[in-house]
């Protein structure tokens, strides 16, 4: 009777070539994580605006800044690529777009127009709100 | 939880450079893993160079070229050479696929041929999967016609309208390109079927003459077994037969609301 054999693993990612469903896949669940720490900034924006002045000054003097900006545009984007990923899902749990060139174009239009909404949102705030 | 990385003993370290064939004009690089059973080494990665105009166009042509001219000891699963067997099926390129159908000439760059085991499973002997559990799992949707009517004189009938909702079912060849090309079965074969076994479970569900169809169900609903699938789409794209299981796991999933309502 021999020992039992410690068989190695086969290699996955480490050899799997990356494909766009698969990248979008991994997104969705970063963004939809993304989206915790996105809901904490705006409970605490709101909180603030509730609490008074001072406390609003303060959340506005941080979203105000080239980082807070930054966050705030990340945050945007998570929330409306998660958005229309997820209408990509529901589309396909409803057991439409499974032909190789209906897959494609989904989860190109989620990617793009995920990005193309996130840009019109700024845009349009900039241009009403005056970039505060 | 997952785990992204390999184990220690799965590490992938080293690997012989073959020299060139002798009196060869036009040659096309493969790197192929290699893992041996008996000498306790970790795997590693050979490098061959296959004479083209000595050898067929497919992938598996020069596998079996280098076992012929250079190097004996590769071991492979191969049959039919024709994509009917399903034996073949390993990671080219990276992607899953079968040797016998995958032209040498196809790869990405026109670089060298990468060819490893098919993904995530434990390795045999440097080519050649351990599929046990991918069988297993097939054996566990019962995969044979259940009926409790008492069985006809003859056969068991059906319309040619029935017989053609089995169509892009029936064809799987359980060469496991699909399952092992799926994320979601890399991390939880034990309990999710994956894409092989689902869509083989939605091929007797569909079955117009199966008569077991919500006891099939009722095996499915469970969080792993059926709901680990993420739609990441790599089955689909993986199949060697065009086959496409993540839509037969959408419609097992519609088949679950259904039948509720």
């Amino acid at each position: 009777m021999t020992a039992r054999i410690e068989r190695p693993i086969s290699p996955h990612l480490q050899t799997y070539r990356v494909t766009l469903t698969m990248a979008l896949s991994v997104i969705h669940r970063a963004t939809g994580i993304a989206l915790y720490f996105g809901t904490l900034l705006l409970s605490w924006w709101l909180i603030a605006a509730a609490s008074g002045p001072g406390a609003y000054a303060n959340v506005q003097a941080f979203t105000g800044s080239i980082i807070g900006k930054l966050i705030v545009f990340g945050y945007t984007w998570a929330l409306l690529h998660h958005l229309c990923s997820g209408f990509r899902y529901f589309f396909w749990d409803l057991g439409y777009g499974f032909k190789a060139n209906e897959r494609e174009a989904l989860t190109w239009g989620a990617l793009i127009a995920g990005i193309s909404l996130t840009v019109l949102v700024w845009i349009v705030a900039y241009t009403v709100g005056g970039g505060r | 939880m997952a785990e992204f990385t390999l184990p220690k003993n799965s590490k992938i370290s080293g690997g012989k450079a073959w020299p060139k064939p002798a009196g060869a004009t036009e040659t096309r690089e493969f790197r192929v893993y290699r893992w041996n059973p008996d000498d306790g080494k970790n795997p590693s990665v050979d490098t061959y160079h296959v004479d083209i105009h000595d050898c067929g166009p497919m992938v598996l042509d020069g596998l079996i070229w280098i076992k012929n001219n250079i190097d004996p000891t590769l071991t492979f699963r191969r049959s039919c050479r024709e994509g009917v067997c399903g034996s073949c099926a390993m990671n080219i390129d990276g992607q899953n696929t079968l040797a016998c159908t995958k032209s040498m000439h196809d790869v990405a760059a026109g670089g060298a041929v990468k060819v490893n085991p098919l993904p995530h499973q434990p390795v045999v002997k440097d080519l050649v999967p351990d599929l046990t559990n991918f069988y297993a799992q097939y054996a566990s949707i019962e995969p044979w016609l259940k009926t409790t009517t008492p069985t006809p004189q003859k056969e068991w009938k059906q319309s040619h309208e029935d017989r053609e909702k089995l169509d892009g079912l029936y064809e799987c060849i359980l060469c496991a390109c699909c399952s092992t090309s799926c994320p979601s079965y890399w991390w939880n074969s034990d309990r999710f079927l994956g894409p092989a076994a689902l869509l083989q479970a939605n091929r007797w569900v569909t079955d117009s003459r199966d008569e077991a169809t919500g006891e099939r169900l009722d095996n499915l609903e469970d969080p792993f077994r059926l709901y680990r699938c993420h739609t990441i789409m790599n089955c689909a794209k993986a199949c060697p037969k065009g086959l496409n299981p993540s839509e037969a796991i959408a419609e097992l999933k519609l088949k679950m609301v259904e039948r509720q309502i």
